[in-house]
């Protein structure tokens, strides 16, 4: 696991980016940028490379789906790690995210073990 | 109403309150609200549409809210200000969503719109219906909360 990767977190809830950041680094992972929804995700992306996409779904002006499909079809970003963090685990959420190239879902709420679990298995 | 489309939201809130603030809580007796004062300092309030329409409000006294943010975040809060009303909206967000994965279970579909949050003392909670108006009052170690539920019949 490397630490010095660089994370994007996206949350149109202020409450959540510091849950999320907090989490990230008792992790270990002190590289962390943040963005209010898919729009604001975009302009820092092209600001900064990031390793990581942490996303939640339901955002105003671009929703966290509507980003991964963005990032996907970037060649910058099409390979990189897309975890999606939402409130919304109805099915048809979950196949519409895996068919988009999400690479992992976390439902909240969730705790930090969750978060790790992920975070191993996508970037191991 | 129909106890079955209660009990997903009174589960979702325990979980949710004990997974992301490590927050015991205890529920009470539901009652029929008839008014639309707040029994509290902060609401967030959440549409719903889809199996019928309606509203969720979670009504926080300001004991139990900044107990709940306070752990939330790893760091003591003091006072209402606009990141405790950010983390109410987001914790009702989270109970929504939780509760809507367990009404799907039992075959009944919603979907939900952004949350909005009001705050103040004696403040009003506007449900969008006009269907009957469950209250779930439920107590913590900071304070109290009440947990409203207004859908079509």
């Amino acid at each position: 696991m490397n630490n010095a990767i660089k994370i994007l977190v996206v949350d149109d809830f202020a409450t959540m980016r510091r849950i999320m950041k907090n989490i990230l680094k008792q992790l270990g992972y002190t590289n962390i940028g943040e963005a209010d929804d898919g729009t604001t995700a975009l302009e820092e992306m092209k600001k900064t490379t990031y390793d990581l996409i942490i996303s939640d779904w339901n955002m105003p002006k671009m929703t966290g789906l509507d980003l991964l499909k963005t990032v996907r079809s970037d060649p910058v970003y099409r390979e990189v790690p897309f975890l999606m963090v939402t409130a919304e685990a109805q099915k048809q959420n979950v196949i519409e995210a895996v068919q988009a190239g999400v690479s992992n879902y976390v439902v909240k709420p969730f705790t930090a073990e969750a978060i790790a679990e992920k975070l191993d298995k996508i970037l191991d | 109403m129909d106890a079955n489309l209660i009990n997903p939201f009174i589960n979702a809130t325990t979980n949710v309150l004990l997974t992301m603030a490590f927050v015991q809580c205890k529920v009470g007796k539901p009652y029929l609200k008839k008014d639309d004062k707040a029994k509290g300092d902060v609401t967030g309030v959440i549409g719903l549409t889809g199996e019928s329409n309606g509203t969720i409000a979670v009504t926080f006294d300001q004991g139990s809210i900044l107990k709940i943010v306070s752990n939330m975040f790893g760091e003591e809060m003091t006072e209402l200000n606009h990141e405790v009303a950010d983390a109410v909206g987001e914790l009702v967000n989270m109970i929504s969503g939780q509760a809507r994965r367990e009404l799907e279970e039992l075959g009944r579909l919603f979907h939900a719109a952004i949350p909005t949050v009001i705050s103040g003392r004696g403040h009003c909670v506007t449900h969008y219906t006009d269907g009957p108006k469950i209250a779930i009052p439920f107590t913590t170690e900071g304070g109290s909360f009440i947990i409203e539920v207004c859908l079509e019949a």
